[in-house]
């Protein structure tokens, strides 16, 4: 209790250095709790992600591509595949559900996607749970409707009813307008996937666009498959006829571990990210072991007033650890503010990128792990410190000697 | 038995052009229990070191110093540590109050390191020496007078048997001096402690029956001064 005391009533009387040097670690525990659990959230979140779908069949090329393309609504279309090729595996009896899907347009900057009604019907994005609609019905194959993602619709401001006309690319260009006019008969409700983010057309809708290609009407960007049972054999021999034996299509079977090779190529940036935290808390424990190593001479009259008081070395040496221990661990709480601030908008931006949504509130071991390393090693940052505190000479400063 | 035996006292100095200084050399020295004794002493008559030497807060090169029958500079520092925080209470000229901490909280830190903290009576010795009403108020916000009577509270606050002064009223004005001595001197007998006080200033000295002069006691100095 006596230590307790005295390490309140120092960090009180130092409370500007200990404010500074709690601040200090605060953002260096944020920082390393953020980049630990961001990166651990998105790689969860991005492979977890498959839309309901395992495989998907698209032109010859990138896997990875392909899956940014069809399932995240990112990057380009490697290329257009024929429409017979759509018809061919729909009849593949391994194949539960196939879904077209064709690209190329866009409305401010949200993908719009032309696919079939199956999407909405046939589809379970995760086990038990399809795409339902907070407004409006599903769109006519046969006219210029659209189904708004949730994400999309709250950004663009579209509701039910609305009419728009889309731009001709993927990246929105105002000059580059398509004479069509769409209206929005339906809002999806949030399903915190990819879909979230884009604006559903009927196929023939995009395949048909004026301006494109005549070649582009009996083409579309790739096939989202799901296949019947859960024997890996089906997919391995698809991708073995598709991959090996043919020369022509791609298909991209485990959709989770094609993104997970994503990871392994930007493995380098966390790496990077890690070492830039872990310097940031090398540089706030050394500022806990600064500022009180340096504020030492003006507290050694107190160490000398309370060893002759009768207070031990060890009192004292233990004091001022705690004391540094105590700082980081003032600096660990407030980390999770700073950890709060960061992941709450590192979610924010991978959801509008991507649609995928992170929950940087799940608990994770690295929320205890990284706090108790910070006040570890404040503590035995501490040490240098509380040696010089341990060898105060008590006479000296005791003043004045006659 | 004398609460406080001292023979063949000795310590030194390493002095600035590296010789030995010897600031004490006391062949004898002793008091009594409840007796209260003062040293008159001029500046550099080696009286601090005398009382840091008692309190075991410097260990002798040579000699002996037994309080309550135990012998001081054969303990070891933590013991010595031990036996300072239970048996001696000591005050200080520039009283050497903790500045973070409230009256009470300075006299409750002093009775931590000994026999434990007694709320009660850490606040029964604040009332008795006059501050009753300023329990929770910081050194800063008291005057000198005020100070010095908490540091007289917290040297008795672990019932010290012995109790040593330095200077206790050089930095108090004529009255808070009379009034801090009398304090003190009252206080000790009240609580059954012998009290050994050093000091250069003759009114304060006068107040003692018993007083012994450090120049002459302390052999090292009496040496320096003669001319």
């Amino acid at each position: 209790m006596t230590i307790l005391l005295i390490v309140r009533r120092s960090l009180r009387q130092h409370a500007l250095s200990t404010a500074i040097t709690a601040l200090s670690i605060a953002l260096a525990g944020g920082l390393l709790m953020a980049v630990w659990i961001v990166k651990e959230q998105s790689h969860a979140a991005f492979t977890g992600v498959n839309a309901g779908f395992d495989a998907v069949l698209g032109a010859r090329g990138s896997k990875l591509q392909l899956v940014l393309n069809t399932v995240f609504h990112l990057e380009e279309s490697p290329g257009n595949i024929p429409w017979s090729d759509y018809l061919e595996i729909q009849k593949n009896r391994n194949v539960q559900v196939a879904i077209p899907i064709a690209v190329g347009d866009n409305y401010r900057g949200y993908r719009l996607v032309g696919t079939t009604t199956n999407l909405f019907t046939d589809v379970e994005y995760v086990t038990g749970r399809k795409y339902a609609l907070a407004q409006g019905r599903a769109f006519n194959q046969e006219y210029r409707e659209a189904v708004v993602g949730s994400f999309a619709a709250q950004q663009l401001g579209l509701k039910y009813g609305d009419t728009f006309k889309p731009y001709h690319g993927l990246i929105y260009n105002e000059n580059d307008q398509h004479a069509e006019v769409y209206t929005v008969v339906g809002v999806m409700e949030p399903s915190n996937t990819p879909a979230d983010r884009v604006i559903w057309i009927p196929l023939a809708g995009l395949q048909k666009m004026s301006g494109h290609m005549a070649s582009s009407a009996d083409e579309i960007s790739g096939v989202l498959i799901k296949l019947k049972g859960t024997n890996p054999l089906i997919g391995k021999n698809m991708e073995l006829m598709y991959n090996k034996q043919g020369n022509r299509l791609t298909l991209a079977w485990p959709i989770a571990t094609i993104v997970a090779q994503l990871f392994n190529k930007i493995a380098w940036f966390d790496r990077v990210l890690a070492m830039v935290a872990y310097l940031v808390a090398a540089v706030a424990t050394g500022s806990i072991l600064a500022s009180i190593y340096n504020s030492m001479n003006e507290r050694r009259r107190d160490i000398a007033i309370l060893r002759a008081l009768g207070a031990r070395r060890r009192v004292i040496f233990c004091s001022v650890v705690l004391e540094a221990a105590a700082i980081a661990a003032i600096g660990a709480v407030a980390g999770f503010l700073v950890y709060g601030g960061i992941t709450t908008l590192a979610a924010k931006i991978i959801r509008a990128q991507t649609g995928v949504v992170i929950d940087p509130l799940v608990w994770h071991q690295v929320m205890w792990l990284a706090p108790l390393a910070m006040v570890g090693v404040s503590a035995l940052a501490g040490i240098v410190p509380a040696v010089k505190a341990y060898r105060t000479n008590v006479a000296e400063h005791l003043t004045p000697v006659s | 038995m004398p609460l406080l035996e001292i023979s063949g006292l000795k310590k030194s100095f390493i002095a600035p052009d590296g010789g030995n200084h010897l600031v004490v050399d006391v062949p004898a020295f002793s008091l009594e229990e409840k007796a209260q004794v003062a040293l008159s002493g001029e500046s550099g008559s080696g009286k601090t070191t005398f009382l840091n030497l008692i309190a075991g807060i410097l260990k002798p090169d040579a000699g002996s110093i037994r309080i309550a029958g135990r012998e001081m500079s054969g303990l070891a520092e933590p013991e010595r540590d031990r036996l300072r925080a239970t048996t001696i209470g000591y005050i200080f000229q520039t009283f050497n109050l903790l500045q973070g901490y409230t009256c009470l909280e300075n006299v409750l830190l002093g009775m931590s390191f000994g026999p434990g903290a007694d709320r009660t009576f850490a606040e029964s010795l604040l009332q008795r020496v006059g501050l009753g009403e300023k329990l929770r108020h910081y050194p800063r916000q008291l005057s000198t007078g005020q100070q010095q009577r908490v540091a007289v509270a917290r040297a008795l606050a672990n019932r010290p048997k012995l109790v040593l002064a330095d200077e206790p009223t050089g930095n108090l004005d004529h009255r808070n001096a009379r009034e801090a001595l009398a304090l003190i001197r009252d206080a000790c007998r009240e609580n059954g402690a012998a009290l050994l006080l050093v000091s250069h200033d003759r009114e304060v000295l006068a107040q003692f029956e018993n007083r012994q002069d450090l120049l002459k006691l302390n052999r090292a100095t009496a040496q320096e001064m003669t001319p």
